[in-house]
């Protein structure tokens, strides 16, 4: 059985159909792109997932229970966490208080433990800060030591976005969701982030649903892809499918999919 | 690359912009016309700042012309210019505002000698134009106004020619001798305690304010002190920061411990006067402690926080008043206080429930509301055979401690508990802000959303702030109502909230020796919406200068007296501190892309 599945979904603003008799599945251990063009429903497809809107119609199941009528932070609870394309980091809190605020739903001291400094509450916190620690470090040196106790909005524009990942993957999920995380990013770094998505399934055991403009990252990453147009799955398959499919070329106001590859490969 | 960067270094800020003098010339002149009619002068005059010189109501108009020519003359330095040389165009440009402020002055001289707008204006008085004349005539006294406003403002345009050094050193001067001559009070009774009456007796006149001579011995002391210990504190500072972290928390510890034992025995060399005013203080360090959980962590806008204060001091008065007209158990205070923080923890999550579903100005609004609410219950008749309406409950005896009883004619008593209530919610908020709850508040406050989607239960971690924050509220009333001995629904107006608000933006949000700041300063120096503070005088323009302060500070200064570092960035949308390591690997980069 799949890890998330979704069926019919759709979501309605107003007169304005986001998403329209939705089917989507995700396996365990698999990695899938969602594209398509902008406006095209694909972060309100996250929105959903997550909690943070509620479906006009349809049921979202993960693991067997569905997440219909759960507040975010219980589906986060589920193992399920995202980013959010336009960063939005805790800006005034420390880079380590970042990690250590998104594993909230996995600790559970509360005012006693703080007040009177209980065994478990030191032991806990350590382990919090611990595990913190070990996520930033996916990302190299930079969002490590000194930088642990600096402010996120310090950070560059490219470690605001690692730390949006490493906040997610500090919850704990086994679903990660991840909205365009290589945007803005230079090629270089962008290549980087790309083979650490790689890692988050093979070293942390997450399965990854990723939103991408990108069409190199897509095409490294993927074992599926997803193509959402006017808030309808207009195509699905594996890159190369989903490239040459004419749909997708017309979705893309005609332009070949694949001219962002083209250009990306005759760069160097 | 470098010849664009000297270019840079090689611009001068621009020169002075007259048309700015000139709006300060006005604003100056406003301002001082305004702070004459809002009736300043007159009512401070009454108190010396050094006798016979200078009084507070003559200090309220003579501020004006100095501190708006030296505001005038600052200008932004940005990065890469360097500052022009000042000259003698500095000082006229500051002659220049200072006489535009004394102009204001002199202007209504002129309407009031020849006009009558009493009826409107209740100050537009005899009395202030012969304040503004000196009590010379007003032919004098206007020459007198045009000479001093254009001194005062030829020195605040003289600020900016003098070395810095000297221009901190005469602001120091300035400061050390107002502050001295304003804390008498307080200065007097602690040495007193100590038996040093020769000192006071001294510098002071017996009827407030400084002597000359003790303004020059202030001045004095204020100039030598730096140069005799500065280097020598300098020297510590940087011991202190170099040491390794464990050595320098042992020493952090250290002067912790000596500043609680110093609290402990100050009480006992103060007097009446300071202990109570003391006291006052700490009541409202505990309600600000307790707002700033809930407006500086969570940032939840609660305009009704006097709910619960209220809510504190009404079940204590019930539960040990014998003369609480419903239900009159009589308990000891201890015991009262348990049931007085579960019933306000209680009322916390009622009043927090519906209240924390909405967000930004509808909360603010509906706090506001639920605090009124919470006061009229109070006044009500309906409730007047628990409450005693309006009459209230009189009789609340004092905390009977063992060794004595703490009530309201011993201040001193009073004060002590405070502080070991004070000690209570500072380590409360401290151990809270860094512990896994702490940390939910302040994502919440970042971006509610966001929190919710990492997985912090909002809801509740709201609502826990609210019922910490009513809880260290409770306290706070409790021991309000047996200090008072008496307690009524007027205690708990709405200006409560707001000036407890005030004290918590004015110290710093989020920020615990801020907030403690914040109502050493508001509550004790101006005081409280009842309670007098240090300067008396100033009691009937209080809401004014709270007003003005509030004004200022979110102007210039939006993270308050103590302010948090992360909401100092926060507010001041500083650059992005890249450093070298990121600058070069940027570098790198542009390299990779523009071959
Ligand atoms: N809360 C909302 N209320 C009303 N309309 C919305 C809301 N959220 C999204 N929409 C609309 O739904 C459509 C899909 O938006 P969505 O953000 O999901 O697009 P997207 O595929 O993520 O685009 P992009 O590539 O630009 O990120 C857009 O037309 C958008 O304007
Ligand atoms: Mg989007």
């Amino acid at each position: 059985m799949s890890m998330l599945e979704i069926r019919d979904l759709s979501v309605t603003f107003g007169g304005l159909h986001a998403l329209k008799n939705l089917n989507f599945h995700v396996d365990e251990g698999e990695i899938v792109s969602v594209i398509g063009p902008n406006g095209a429903g694909k972060t309100t497809f996250f929105n959903m997932i997550s909690g943070m809107i509620t479906p006009t119609t349809g049921d979202i199941v993960f693991e067997g229970e569905s997440l219909l009528g759960l507040d975010p932070s219980q589906v986060t609870e589920r193992g399920i966490a995202r980013t959010f394309q336009n960063v939005r980091l805790f800006a005034n809190m420390t880079i380590l208080e970042n990690v250590m605020v998104a594993q909230h739903c996995r600790t559970d001291q509360r005012v006693f433990g703080a007040l009177f400094q209980t065994k478990s509450f030191k032991s806990e916190e350590e382990a919090i800060r611990n595990y913190g620690e070990e996520v930033l470090s996916f990302f190299g040196s930079r969002l490590v030591g000194y930088r642990l106790d600096q402010p996120a909005s310090v950070l560059s524009y490219a470690n605001r976005r690692r730390l949006e990942v490493a906040r997610a993957m500090a919850t704990r999920p086994r679903l990660l969701l991840l909205d365009e995380p290589v945007a803005g990013m230079n090629p270089r770094e962008s290549a980087e982030l790309t083979a650490l998505i790689g890692r988050l399934r093979s070293e942390w055991g997450f399965t990854v649903v990723m939103i991408e403009h990108d069409m190199s990252v897509v095409r490294d990453v993927s074992d599926r892809v997803v193509v959402l147009d006017h808030g309808e799955t207009i195509a699905q398959g594996s890159y190369d499918q989903v490239a040459n499919d004419p749909k997708v070329i017309e979705a893309y106001l005609g332009r070949p999919v694949g001219s962002d590859v083209a250009a990306e490969e005759e760069a160097p | 690359m470098t010849a664009t960067s000297d270019n840079l270094s090689m611009l001068e800020a621009p020169g002075i912009n007259w048309r700015r003098q000139i709006r300060f010339a006005l604003v100056g002149g406003l301002s001082s016309a305004f702070i004459a009619l809002a009736g300043m002068p007159v009512g401070l005059d009454g108190r010396n700042i050094i006798r016979p010189i200078l009084s507070m109501g003559y200090l309220a108009l003579l501020w004006v012309p100095f501190v708006f020519a030296s505001l005038a003359g600052s200008v932004v330095i940005l990065e890469g210019m360097t500052e022009r040389e000042r000259d003698a165009k500095d000082l006229a440009a500051g002659a220049l505002v200072g006489l535009g402020s004394s102009s204001g002055l002199i202007l209504l001289m002129i309407l009031i000698q020849n006009f009558n707008l009493r009826d409107p204006l209740v100050n537009w008085s005899p009395q202030l134009l012969n304040l503004l004349s000196f009590d010379r005539s007003i032919g004098l006294g206007m020459l007198l106004w045009l000479i001093l406003g254009t001194t005062l403002g030829l020195l605040g345009g003289a600020m900016h020619v003098v070395p810095g050094k000297v221009r901190s050193r005469i602001l120091a001067v300035a400061l050390a001798v107002f502050a001295v001559s304003v804390l008498e009070t307080f200065l007097t009774d602690l040495l007193e305690g100590f038996g040093l009456e020769v000192l006071t007796d001294f510098v002071y006149y017996k009827r407030g304010g400084l002597e000359v001579l003790g303004a020059v011995v202030v001045a004095a002391l204020t100039l030598m002190i730096p140069l005799m210990v500065g280097s020598k504190i300098k020297d510590i500072k940087t011991r202190v920061v170099e040491m390794p972290n464990e050595e320098r928390r042992r020493v952090n510890l250290l002067l912790l411990t000596v500043c609680a034992a110093l609290m402990l025995v100050l009480p006992f060399f103060l007097g009446k006067i300071t202990n109570e005013l003391l006291a006052n203080v700490g009541l409202f360090v505990l309600l600000a402690l307790g707002l700033n959980i809930v407006v500086g962590l969570a940032g939840i806008l609660d305009l009704g926080y006097v709910a619960f204060f209220a809510v504190g001091g009404y079940t204590t008065a019930v539960l040990t008043s014998p003369n609480s007209p419903g239900f009159s158990p009589e308990l000891p205070w201890p015991v009262a206080l348990i049931v007085v923080v579960v019933l306000t923890g209680i009322v916390g999550l009622f009043i927090g429930a519906p209240v924390i579903r909405m967000r930004g100005d509808y909360l603010a609004i509906v706090t506001l509301g639920f605090g009124e609410i919470i006061r009229l219950l109070f006044l009500s008749d309906w409730l007047s055979g628990w409450f005693g309406g309006a009459q209230g409950i009189t009789n609340i005896p004092g905390v009977d401690v063992g060794i004595g009883t703490v009530k309201g004619t011993d201040p001193r008593s009073v004060f002590l508990l405070v502080l070991v209530f004070c000690a209570i919610a500072i380590y409360v908020s401290w151990r809270l802000e860094h512990s896994r709850l702490g940390r939910a508040w302040m994502a919440i406050r970042e971006d509610e959303d966001v929190a919710e989607a990492m997985g912090v239960n909002t809801t509740n971690t709201k609502l826990m702030a609210f019922v910490v924050g009513a809880v260290l509220a409770s306290f706070s009333g409790a021991i309000f109502s047996a200090k008072v001995g008496s307690i009524f629904p007027t205690s708990f107006l709405m200006l409560v909230s707001i000036i407890i608000l005030v004290v918590v933006i004015v110290g710093g949000m989020g920020n615990i020796v801020g907030v403690i700041v914040g109502a050493l300063v508001l509550i004790g120096v101006l005081g409280g919406p009842k309670q007098p503070g240090l300067l008396q005088e100033f009691s009937q323009f209080k809401l004014l200068i709270y007003g003005a302060l509030l004004v200022w500070m979110m102007l210039k200064r939006p993270e308050g007296l103590v302010p948090n570092v992360r909401r100092t960035r926060e507010l001041h949308q500083e650059e992005f501190l890249q450093d070298a390591w990121l600058k070069g690997e940027i570098d790198t980069d542009d390299h990779e892309d523009s071959p």
